[in-house]
């Protein structure tokens, strides 16, 4: 899939067909809001079609546009669920509710106050995550941000874990496992070990990068020595993690001391991740290792020979077998690297600024999110990169949604649903909306396949 | 077409022929143009309207449930119920429907049947059953006989003759030239698309190959008699088990030398595939000895069996032989990619690996629309040209090839053929594996009859067909006597 020249034509034609772009886009989209995003967009998708007769770019830039393209229906998909979320907004608020019973006499009420109730509920959600006009000074302007940077940091690594093994050909619903043992091993190494400062942080996140391996190698040995279903074993071990985390916290050694709840040891200071904005702003260095995931993880898969033979098994593993590739070791590496990568993203719970010791909590949801984040990133690292970052910021901003507005967080669980159901069904969207089929096909299969 | 015709549709692979039929059927939509029946104008939605409108249709995949019997299979899509509004399955009126048809065309399928327990040929007369009792006037068969061994080709034939003797319809859309003058009574040609012309049953083969490739072709392989060297691959008392644990290769012994074909014939499921997956590592060797070069190669792992320089074409392109998502370029290096110049260490070269699939692209006249499309957009003939690009482009001991030219146009397999000639001439050990016979004696320099898991016979390709005929069903020279007519003696003018 990778393609390092996006734009079309032989290379003997090429300053006539980039003048002519410039021309033609120009002349179809004189504002051009998001001029370079969209002129990507337009450029990765001229190379589909190898009519002869080419029209004009513009043509092919506004066809590709409205067609079902990827990032068109990613769109459209998050629009489709902010619409249905304002339905329910509309519908949870018995203030707003009461006007919809005398609509017939006063329609202006109840457009009005469900106007007022949505608009504000979704202004909040833009202001946590985004940006508030109204903050003021530094700390404030960027706290959102901040907020959003947060969240994001641990989805990817568990989104990336997902859609790596998806590739393989294993559908990896043990991220949250994976991740709890990773966060059990990463405090343990952050409570327990005496290390001096950057050796210590270096420690704990080999510790619960090792953890998560640990739980991605048993299905992936089992799959392969007995051809054990990894779905099943995966969402087994997840409830053996999760209980073992219950039942560890509360053992002698790992108890904090002080406290009568269950409650570890806090990880010391010299095995936190450090904060990027100074101490009151909770992001810290934990996106900028995410972005390096990805990063490595887009080399592993497309530029490595290791992610080549991925990729084969995942594809066709009676081809990869043909063609001499071990499709057994290859599944045992595949969870072991996604298992890395949930651990790792267990390990930023605790070594990061949410939480700095374990509880039976800690590692929130960030597995099953994986799931949701890895599809909706349509298996691709960059996609699932900024896949998280929308989960981040509606994590965030569903906070201050929830404290400002009154409307409950599990509305932005449910807006994630959503999202991913409508990209989970781009023939809905596209009937929706009209699309041309262009790429429908192709973004079916990437999520259709697996079981 | 006229009612009680056999009319074939013949047309190298990706000509449209199977779109065009598709259109028929009601799968695809029509751009443009339209379909008369009984001279009215028809608008086809889809499968229904079809069906209703009396075109009925064979898929070249059979369109069946594995683990249904053929009764329920039949009437899966129009099931008969009873007892009102309860919905029982009328089971006893289906399975009399099936014998009905049976009996009256000749059909010979057991209603009761589970179709996995079915060999091919007749699980395709349950999909012919399925469409007659459908009521429909217009059969269409696509590609019927890719799957077929010779005798259930012939007994497919005597099947539509009895069809077109009931007064049905047949569109017959093939590529084996044979077949066609065997049994239609009009043929059209389609090449990219359009009809380039109708011939009558008597043109000859030459010229109706000609018609379908816009050029004369040669139906016969060119080449120079065989300078044999040393044995590379020799097999001795190979025991091989197939998927279900059922004996399949019992005692083969073999041996092929440097620089000659050997032809392995044989109707297919008598152990050729797992011989060939034994010697790939790829299936464990129960019993024997399999060595290359001298060196003992059983147990292998198969990429150590690829790395010690053999090549192989697997017999099924598109489950063992390709990775359909995967670009043309990476299938070309799917063997290789860890090897330099393509991979070092753990990185791969995407230049090398770009520089090398134009190469093999021009060198190998494979028609894509790029290095980067996915190999699943190539035709078969394509798609199988890649294949053999990436096999014959590092050097060799021995090549192996099973069904090179299945399913592949009759352009692409003249170009195969010639390839494989030239592997041979340069000194790499060939073997080919095929069902097709005139593929066997056009390549071989010697024949190794495969039957019921052992060989029966070692002949020269100059043996009469009807002698590897026989020996293909079981008879060797010696119970000749008590043979009756043996396959594989179809016409050859």
């Amino acid at each position: 899939m990778s393609n390092p020249n996006p734009v079309s034509g032989s290379p003997d034609k090429e300053p006539a067909t980039e003048a002519q772009e410039a021309r033609s886009e120009a002349r179809a989209n004189p504002t051009a809001p998001a001029g370079d995003s969209e002129r990507a967009v337009a450029a990765t998708a001229t190379k589909e079609p190898p009519a002869e007769p080419r029209p004009s770019l513009g043509r092919l830039f506004l066809d590709n546009l409205w067609a079902a393209n990827t990032v068109t229906v990613t769109v459209l998909a998050v629009l489709l669920a902010m619409l249905v979320g304002a339905v329910l907004i509309i519908v949870s608020d018995p203030a707003v509710l009461a006007t919809y019973g005398y609509i017939t006499a006063r329609p202006s009420d109840a457009i009005n106050s469900s106007w007022t109730v949505v608009s504000e509920a979704y202004a909040n959600l833009f202001k946590g995550a985004i940006f508030d006009p109204e903050a003021s000074g530094f700390t404030a302007a960027l706290s959102p941000i901040s907020e959003t940077l947060t969240y994001t940091a641990p989805l990817v690594f568990t989104g990336l874990s997902v859609a790596l093994a998806f590739r393989g050909g294993l559908f990896n619903i043990g991220a949250q496992g994976q991740a709890t043992i990773g966060v059990i091993l990463a405090a343990a190494a952050g409570f327990a070990l005496p290390l001096p400062p950057g050796v210590h942080l270096l420690v704990a996140l080999i510790a619960g990068a090792a953890g998560g391996a640990i739980w991605g190698f048993i299905p992936g040995i089992l799959k392969a020595r007995t051809g054990a279903h990894e779905v099943i074993n995966t969402i087994m071990l997840n409830y053996v993690a999760v209980y073992f985390l219950s039942w560890i916290i509360i053992q002698n050694g790992v108890q904090n001391p002080r406290r009568a709840d269950a409650i570890s040891k806090p990880v010391e200071a010299s095995a936190q991740l450090p904060r990027l904005l100074g101490d009151n702003l909770r992001v810290h260095a934990g996106i900028l290792l995410a972005v390096l995931a990805t990063w490595f993880v887009a080399w592993l898969l497309n530029r490595s020979t290791l992610g080549f033979e991925l990729r084969a098994v995942g594809a066709n593993p009676d081809a990869a077998r043909t063609a001499g590739i071990s499709v057994t070791k290859t599944f045992v590496l595949v969870m072991v690297i996604a298992g890395v990568l949930a651990g790792l993203g267990g390990s930023n719970m605790v070594l990061g600024s949410t939480a700095d010791a374990l509880t039976p909590q800690v590692v929130a949801q960030i597995g099953f999110d994986g799931i949701l984040v890895a599809l909706l990133g349509r298996v691709k690292p960059w996609g699932v990169l900024m896949a998280a970052l929308l989960f981040g910021a509606l994590q965030a901003g569903g906070n201050r949604m929830q404290s400002y507005s009154g409307i409950s967080l599990e509305l932005v669980t449910v807006l994630q649903a959503l999202i991913v159901i409508f990209i989970a069904a781009p023939a809905l969207v596209k009937a929706i909306f009209q699309l041309r089929a262009a790429r429908a096909a192709r973004l079916q299969t990437s999520l259709a396949k697996g079981w | 077409m006229e009612p009680g015709e056999i009319h074939a549709l013949l047309g190298e692979n990706g000509a449209g022929k199977s779109t065009l039929m598709n259109v028929l059927y009601g799968l695809y939509q029509p751009d443009e143009g339209e379909i008369l029946v009984d001279g009215r104008p028809l608008k086809l939605k889809g499968p229904s309207d079809a069906i209703a409108a009396g075109i009925g249709m064979v898929h070249q995949h059979f369109m069946l449930v594995p683990v249904f019997t053929v009764a329920e299979n039949v009437m899966l899509g129009a099931e008969q119920v009873k007892g009102g509004f309860t919905g029982f399955l009328d089971r006893r009126r289906a399975r009399r429907e099936v014998a009905e048809v049976s009996e009256r065309y000749n059909l010979r399928v057991d209603p009761d049947a589970v179709i996995e327990d079915l060999p091919v040929g007749i699980q395709q007369r349950v999909e012919i059953v399925k469409a007659l009792t459908r009521e429909v006037d217009l059969l269409i068969l696509d590609e019927p006989t890719a799957v077929l061994t010779p005798q259930e080709t012939e007994e497919l034939l005597a099947v539509m003759r009895s069809l077109k003797a009931a007064g049905k319809s047949i569109v017959f859309i093939t590529h084996k030239l044979g077949e066609v003058k065997a049994i239609a009574d009009r043929i059209t040609v389609i090449r990219r698309g359009k009809t380039v012309g109708t011939a009558s049953p008597s043109a000859s083969r030459d010229e109706l190959a000609a018609l379908m490739v816009g050029r004369s072709v040669r139906l016969t392989v060119d080449k120079k008699p065989a300078t044999p060297g040393k044995p590379i691959l020799e097999v001795s008392g190979l025991v091989v088990d197939d998927d279900r644990q059922v004996r399949a290769v019992d005692g083969v012994d073999l041996t092929v030398h440097a620089g000659e074909v050997l032809g392995i014939a044989g109707v297919q499921g008598n152990g050729q595939t797992e011989l060939i997956e034994a010697v790939m590592g790829l299936r464990p060797v129960l019993a024997g000895t399999v060595t290359l070069d001298g060196e003992t190669v059983h147990g292998w792992p198969t990429k150590k069996v690829l790395r010690a320089g053999v090549g192989y074409v697997p017999e099924d392109r598109s489950v063992d032989g390709l990775v359909k998502e995967f670009s043309v370029a990476e299938n070309l290096v799917l063997d290789i990619y860890d090897r330099p110049p393509f991979g070092k260490g753990l990185s791969l070269k995407p230049d090398a690996i770009a520089q090398s699939a134009k190469e093999r692209i021009e060198q190998f006249d494979v028609r894509t629309s790029s290095a980067d499309a996915p190999v699943g957009t190539l035709s078969g003939g394509n798609q199988q040209k890649v294949i053999v690009a990436r096999e014959l482009s590092r050097p060799l001991k021995l090549f192996i090839a099973a069904q090179p030219t299945r399913g592949v146009d009759v352009g692409s397999i003249e170009f195969i053929h010639s390839r494989v000639i030239r592997e041979r001439d340069i000194g790499t050990a060939v073997m080919v594996v095929s069902s097709e016979l005139d593929e066997v004696i056009g390549l071989a320099d010697r024949i190794a009859v495969m039957y019921r898991g052992r060989i029966i016979g070692v002949v020269s390709p100059d043996t009469p067909r009807e002698e590897i005929g026989l020996l293909m069903a079981g008879i060797t020279p010696d119970t000749a006597a008590a043979a009756p007519e043996g396959p594989g003696n179809e016409d050859n003018a």
